[in-house]
């Protein structure tokens, strides 16, 4: 991996942090489909957390010109 | 369930390796499985009975805080992205197949490598026992209680993993998977004929109001984040440190493999919401343990609101759920035994084939083990349990996990830092009353893994060990260096830790051990206490 692709790594800062900001997501609303925003604010983290990996993934990819 | 059985004695035969005597094929199934199969055992072995019948008891129980264990699942799948790719090359470069032999080599020290293995068994059995609670649970919402049901279940687990290894619990995984992914879906299904998560989130808000325990809820007490928090971070840190986090992993045919894995793990992540949701839904509709073990929530649930050939799938699922994991950390401890302590320090000539044949024994105990631990400590929290477990697996950061960074620390002082963190560890631990519902203290210690700070405030005990464990860490470090202590010496290069499938210095680990290109065994016995160092010089070609 080049040093320079490396840079992408920081990355996953995001989705490392953003399940932790729980003074943030401690309230009930919005609700999404009956379920408080404090639940489904971490399936968000979820999805979050699948992207930026993959996109880290993609660009850190090695044998790639 | 019998088809289970079957399924793990056929695994036996699944890519049937030349000799299935080695170690290597035993317990990390010739390292060459792909994508598909390393996902499905990941999520098989970190995704656990644990997860899925113990967090939604916690949410049953107090809300919120039992929501921990989903950003605790989220924030490992960005670190095992970098961590676990570093580990897998370092591994394989040298032929691991534990943190204690990483350790060892790191650190030059063969001590600390073994101070790691006993410290991961010790935690490992709690955990083990755990997904045996759980199954225990199980089994007695559908009528079997008591205790030969349990055993009769270690036992069948047990013989499939003597036999198979690590294919056993992989392809069993693919089954688990299968089965939790009907009972998910038949789940939501269920939510949604009993008036949708909105009248399950109120009516739990309702009957959280009624009780006199200020902690639970739908939201965290303003005095709740920290202790949420440390519980979040400390777990995230140790599901990296516990034995059986590298051998999912070491499976893996190649790096790529393991990052896309570690960016596909968050669905998991999700299927665990669901299910700790489910722990919200049982209380709103007032679902009641048995014999006020909170672990029969989800059974119970399944039992009252599934039909019931839909409920002998969950509970299949349930079952397999718990076994699988059982067996993939009973192998892990096994090997840490077998690596760092048999081949160290009791055996040193020892064979390949002794070395699987002591790690299939070992692994053998630790299930049994785990197994009498159950029986004979009231699992009333079965969360507690994996919790004291992962206050001591913490402690092994340093040497592990900060290891695969950085070579900086002093043999001496990660020694003394890991008894120092234990040490903190237990004590506070031992100082945690439990206290029933209504806050009056039932048992005097071990009471949980939550210090509490007085004012209402708690913070995880691991957290403050770990912390203790790295000052120590670090000043002792700087005054060793001071006093001009030699190191160890570090038997790992910068480049280990960035090594690919198809690298022409990674090598198999039979290679390793015996030095025969073919991988014959030949039951050439090993002369030195690790597996022989492909030297720099040797490189040049």
């Amino acid at each position: 991996m080049s040093p320079r692709s490396r840079h992408w790594q920081w990355l996953l800062v995001i989705p490392t942090a953003a399940p932790l900001l729980t003074p943030f997501a401690n309230r009930i609303e919005p609700t999404l489909f009956g379920v408080p925003f404090f639940f489904w604010y971490q399936f968000a983290c979820a999805l979050l957390a699948m992207v930026v990996i993959t996109v880290v993934y993609l660009a850190t990819r090695e044998g790639r010109p | 369930m019998t088809g289970v059985v079957l399924l793990g004695f056929g695994a036996a035969r699944w890519r049937r390796p030349a000799d299935p005597y080695h170690l290597e094929e035993w317990s990390v199934g010739g390292r060459a499985f792909g994508n598909w199969t390393i996902w499905f055992l990941l999520g098989g072995s970190m995704y656990s009975a644990y997860t899925f019948i113990a967090v939604p008891a916690l949410t049953y129980g107090v809300g919120a805080i039992g929501w921990f264990a989903v950003p605790f699942a989220i924030v490992t799948t960005p670190l095992t992205f970098i961590f676990t790719t570093r580990a897998w090359s370092v591994a394989r470069r040298h032929g691991f197949l534990t943190h204690s032999e990483f350790a060892a080599a790191r650190f030059g020290s063969p001590g600390l490598g073994a101070l790691v293995a006993v410290t991961g068994i010790l935690a490992t059995i709690p955990y083990v026992a755990v997904q045996l609670i759980s199954l225990q649970a199980v089994l007695r919402t559908v009528g079997f209680g008591g205790e030969w049901p349990l055993l009769a279940a270690v036992t069948l687990v047990s013989i499939c993993t003597f036999r198979s290894g690590l294919r056993a619990p992989a392809l069993l995984s693919v089954v688990k998977d299968v089965l939790l992914g009907w009972m998910l879906i038949t789940a939501a299904l269920m939510v949604a004929m009993y008036g949708g998560w909105g009248s399950a989130f109120r009516g739990a808000a309702t009957r959280f109001a009624a009780t006199p325990n200020p902690a639970d809820g739908l939201l965290l007490p303003e005095t709740g984040h920290l202790g949420f928090l440390t519980l979040v971070i400390g777990s995230a840190l140790a599901i990296f440190a516990y034995p059986h986090a590298l051998v999912g992993m070491l499976a893996a045919k190649d790096r790529d493999t393991v990052r896309r894995n570690a960016a596909a793990l968050p669905v998991y992540c999700m299927a665990l919401g669901l299910m700790a949701m489910l722990g919200v839904f049982a209380l709103a509709r007032g679902v009641t343990p048995a014999d006020g073990d909170l672990n029969t929530v989800v059974p119970r649930l399944i039992h009252e609101y599934f039909p019931s050939w839909s409920a002998g799938v969950a509970y299949a699922a349930l079952s397999i759920a718990a076994l699988i994991p059982a067996a993939v950390m009973s192998i892990a401890a096994a090997n840490a035994f077998t690596r760092s302590l048999y081949r160290t320090y009791l055996r040193p000539n020892a064979t390949p084939e002794a070395e699987a044949w002591t790690s299939r024994w070992v692994s053998l105990v630790v299930k049994f083990g785990a197994a009498a631990l159950i029986l004979a400590v009231d699992p009333a929290f079965s969360v507690d349990l994996q919790l004291i477990g992962g206050v001591l697996i913490l402690q092994t950061i340093p040497a592990v996990f900060l290891g695969l960074l950085t070579p900086w620390f002093h043999r001496a002082a990660l020694t003394a830092g890991l008894i120092s963190g234990l040490v903190t560890g237990l004590v506070m631990l031992w100082d945690i009353p439990k206290l029933d519902a209504t806050g009056r203290v039932v048992a005097e210690h071990f009471g949980g893994s939550s210090w509490s700070l007085g004012d209402g405030r708690s913070i995880y005990v691991g957290v403050v060990a770990l912390a203790v464990n790295l000052l120590v860490t670090v000043v002792l470090t700087l005054l060793v260096r001071a006093a001009g202590v030699r190191d160890g010496d570090d038997r790992t290069r910068p480049d280990d830790y960035h090594a690919d499938a198809g690298d022409p210095y990674l090598k198999r680990l039979d290679e390793l051990i015996d030095g025969l290109p073919t991988g014959g065994s030949g039951g050439r016995p090993i002369s030195a206490p690790y597996p022989p160092h492909h030297m720099p010089e040797q490189r040049v070609p």
